[in-house]
């Protein structure tokens, strides 16, 4: 097991932590997890709550089950995942709830929907259960990062126009007109849609660059 | 987009499941045995650890609710009120919870017959300043809101017979609409003078409290709703006037006032620090 | 080549070759003149406040639909009216009082979500006035509902407070200067001086007032808080159903089944719901019914399908005044119908002759569409009787007999 380990080169694991964030984002470009995205992103505090929520039971299932993924028999593996799954979501409702009512209350019954959060789910049949513990912690590590980046953009958008603050403090003063639809479900996935949007461009004019830095390196060689 | 068409299977670069035929049920049992054991420890320590914060996490929300309704109060009292079924209000009386459990310490098996016959099923706390003085009564309603259920907490004075504030305890509320509840000041001043006098029988109210559409309050026991929040507002209203057609009559019988007057324990509840 | 000499296009198109009136441009423009003959109308009635708000809207339109057209992503351009005629419209429907920066970025939302993210003109699948008004109730319930009083003796003088609002700002209460107003026509004297506190739909839905059906039919005489005179739209609507630029079918059949539902429940209990008249007059349903639902990329093309698709409007148009908390329908009754189009067109479509169907008058083994004097192979073996195969040949005794019997 060790040998594997070194045999992935630091860059690879640098991949591996990164790719969560931006080219394999859960949100922006996987797709994954869109009912939390959608209900907890009302307030900025709440989505990076349910994010750090996440992030926890992501890190220490992905563990786990990296830990147990040879003695797993692949006949009851979504049985064995779920059910370490919902072991780390019961100890984050303990948790959120020991730490502050007023969360919890805001969470509400989100967080034992983080159980069947498909990115938890994915990225544990996909990644944990193949790589050995470091690298799915890696890669799970990224991922929540991801994750809670993209929860936070959302969240922030929607608080501000919707409410007028940020954090619970107010930045318009007292005569401003919220839009109370971005607190509603529509304005969550007109600000999912936008922001889509936003990151799609941005990947274009990516491939774009690449496209065009690899013609003129195809272009130079053919000049040679 | 090839990015989004890269399977996440390719990750598997290097661990390969050696391929095993059909797993017997004993290889599953043994792991599924091993994983419940596992999980079945951490949650428990879970629980175990959060136990005492989560309590005492409640016991602080409702304490500092009841602060807020009454700003002076210095020291807290639980009460229990009477609910037998079959006794009339004047018959039923209040006692302090501290006494209550005395009660239960010292005659435990005894007058098991005795305590099937007065149950104590309602509390309210009632609250007095540094100087014993007493200051007013703080009772917790609750009503199914538009998201789940809503906990409140209300300030009833004696003397005046009229509620005089409320403050929200728990709900889950939509943020921007009904959460408007807390904040909305026009709809928190219904409760300033909130009338809930008692008939002349003293066994009821006098009038139901009840919600009425915004800006058409016209008597002092109803409440005004905030305009586009009706379904919340309308569960405060019910709120508030369960708690008072459960706890008023027996309350305001002399004897039980009586005993309101003064602090009868040594227990006292000093205030806690303000978060 | 020299610049200066100009290329003579010869055009190519496949048959049929008449050219006809009825193109996009034609009725679009058509349509707009009818749109600024009811803008004119609506100023006449409410002032400058309503002037100003056309102006953000249309322009909030027209803006969003440059930027589209510039990312090409969008079927026609600012050419065609139709950006502007959306603008127009939502601005009919809008309060006169909305502050303009919520009327912009209403028309905005109205283009982008509504017409520019299916695709431009022709591929939207709702109204892209009525998602803005949508959008607008959605984000400002209260500014959206909040209405004044129409024919103001100052309307052209002075400006309704709520309609300068800075961006992002919440607009005042529009209690002080309704008071203002009151006092100012009891100066006057005039007779028609009671100024109502809120619209028809709304004063009959919680307090069972109904106003005279002359004042909402002109809605030019006394000072009852409707948008367009409907008596207007009704006009306008007839001129473009005469040029064929839209379909009589749809308004009239949503007219006559929000009149008919709204019959049979004010028969059953008079009090509680308002009289079919009443129904058909207030609120937006004909501005709705004339300009809105016949929009032609998001409403059925099949006849029966347009029967069906103005029957389900005046049906869901009245069970939402009368039985749940809104006291206007009519918008979210055209778009659960542009909705539902899809399925309209599906089950309401005309039989196509010639291409099989029921076998009844179908020449057995005959291949479709028949083709003058050639007889399939099948067709002359279903004519002539095909040999019986039996499972052992018959005697030579047997044959011979039925002959006989014949005889």
């Amino acid at each position: 097991m060790e040998n594997l380990q070194e045999q992935k080169s630091k860059s690879q694991q640098l991949e591996e932590l990164l790719e969560g964030i931006w080219k394999q984002n859960p949100i922006f470009v996987m797709a994954l997890g869109m009912c939390p995205t959608l209900a907890v992103t009302v307030s900025a505090i709440n989505s990076l709550a349910m994010g750090l929520a996440t992030t926890f039971v992501l890190i220490s299932s992905c563990l786990l089950i990296s830990i147990f993924r040879n003695i797993i028999p692949k006949e009851v593996r979504i049985a064995v995942y779920i059910l370490i799954i919902a072991t780390f979501v019961t100890t984050v409702d303990y948790a959120i709830q020991a730490i502050s009512l007023t969360l919890y209350d805001a969470l509400g019954a989100f967080i034992q929907l983080i159980v069947v959060n498909c990115i938890i789910l994915g990225r544990a049949e996909a990644h944990a259960s193949k790589n050995t513990p470091y690298i799915a912690v890696l890669n799970a590590v990224g991922m929540s990062i991801g994750f809670t980046f993209a929860l936070f953009c959302i969240g922030a958008v929607r608080e501000i126009l919707g409410a007028g603050s940020l954090f619970g403090i107010s930045l318009f003063g007292e005569n401003f007109q919220p839009w109370v639809v971005m607190l509603l479900p529509p304005g969550g996935f007109i600000v999912l849609g936008c922001w889509l949007l936003f990151f799609s461009y941005l990947a274009k004019r990516r491939m774009q660059k690449l496209q065009e830095l690899e013609k003129a390196k195809s272009k130079s060689k053919f000049k040679k | 987009m090839t990015q989004q068409n890269q399977n996440s299977l390719s990750d598997s670069q290097t661990m390969e499941i050696p391929e095993q035929k059909s797993a017997s049920p004993t290889t599953m049992i043994k792991a599924l045995g091993l994983v419940s054991t596992i999980c079945g420890i951490i949650i428990v320590s879970a629980y175990q650890m959060t136990l005492s914060s989560v309590e005492e996490n409640k016991r602080i929300a409702t304490e500092r609710s009841i602060y807020k309704v009454i700003p002076n109060a210095k020291k807290i009292e639980e009460f229990l009120v009477e609910t037998s079924p079959n006794k009339q209000s004047q018959d039923k009386t209040i006692i302090s919870k501290t006494q209550f459990d005395l009660q239960n310490q010292n005659q435990n098996q005894q007058n098991q017959n005795q305590q099937n016959s007065t149950s104590f099923d309602e509390k309210f706390f009632a609250a007095y300043d540094e100087n014993n003085k007493f200051l007013g009564v703080a009772m917790e309603g609750s009503a199914r809101g538009y998201g789940d259920v809503v906990r409140l907490m209300f300030a009833f004075e004696p003397s005046c017979e009229c509620f005089t504030a409320m403050s929200v305890v728990a709900m889950r509320e939509t943020p921007g609409i009904g959460d408007k509840i807390t904040k909305d000041k026009a709809f928190l001043e219904n409760f300033k003078a909130l009338s809930a006098k008692l008939n002349e029988q003293k066994n009821a109210l006098q009038n139901e409290i009840r919600t009425v559409k915004n800006g058409q309050k016209q008597n002092a026991w109803e409440i005004d709703a905030i305009a586009g929040a009706t379904i919340t507002s309308r569960a405060v209203g019910v709120a508030v006037n369960e708690a008072a057609k459960n706890i008023l009559p027996t309350l305001m019988q002399s004897q039980n006032l009586e005993k309101l007057q003064k602090l009868q324990t040594s227990n006292d509840n000093e205030k806690q620090n303000k978060e | 080549m020299n610049n200066k000499t100009t290329l003579n296009l010869v055009e190519i198109r496949p048959s049929p070759h008449i050219k006809g009136p009825r193109s996009v441009e034609n009725i679009m423009r058509r349509v707009m003149y009818m749109c600024i003959i009811l803008a004119i109308c609506f100023v006449l009635q409410y002032g400058m406040s309503a002037l100003l708000s056309i102006i953000f809207v249309t322009g909030g339109s027209l803006l969003t639909e440059y930027y589209l057209c510039k990312t090409k992503t969008q079927s026609s351009g600012l050419h065609d009216y139709s950006a502007a005629i959306t603008g127009l419209l939502l601005a009919l429907t809008l309060p006169p009082g909305f502050p303009l920066w919520m009327g912009f970025v209403a028309g905005a939302v109205a283009i982008a979500l509504g017409k520019g993210l299916f695709g431009g003109l022709g591929y939207n699948v709702f109204n892209p006035a009525l998602i803005g008004r949508a959008f607008a109730q959605a984000a400002f319930p209260t500014a959206i509902s909040t209405y004044t009083p129409s024919m103001l003796p100052n309307r052209f003088l002075e400006i309704i407070p709520s309609t300068l609002t800075l961006p992002m700002m919440a607009p005042p209460s529009l209690k002080t200067w309704l008071e203002a107003q009151q006092q100012t026509l009891t100066n006057l004297g005039n007779g028609l001086d009671a100024i109502t506190s809120a619209t028809p739909l709304v004063l009959w839905k919680f307090d069972f007032i109904a106003t005279p059906y002359f004042d909402l039919f002109t809605g030019l005489y006394t000072h009852a808080m409707i948008g367009v005179s409907p008596l207007l739209v009704i006009l306008c609507g007839l001129y473009l159903a005469s040029q064929r630029c839209l379909n009589w079918k749809i308004p009239v059949s949503i007219i006559l089944s929000a009149a008919c539902l709204a019959w049979a429940l004010h028969s059953y209990d008079p009090s509680r719901f308002a009289t079919p008249c009443f129904t058909v007059l207030s609120g937006g349903l004909i501005l709705g019914a004339v300009f809105m639902a016949t929009d032609m990329a998001s409403s059925p093309t099949t006849p029966l399908g347009m029967w069906l698709y103005g029957i389900l409007i005046g049906f869901l148009t009245v069970m939402i005044r009368n039985f749940s908390g809104l006291p206007e329908g009519v918008m979210y009754a055209i778009l659960f119908a542009n909705a539902a189009t899809p399925l309209i067109e599906k089950i309401s479509q005309r039989r196509v002759f010639g291409t099989g169907g029921s076998d009844k008058h179908m020449r057995k083994g005959a291949t479709y569409p028949l083709h003058p004097g050639y007889i399939s192979r099948e067709e002359h073996s279903a004519v002539t009787p095909e040999k019986v195969i039996m499972k052992h040949k018959p005697k030579p005794e047997d044959r011979r007999k039925p002959q006989r019997e014949e005889q």
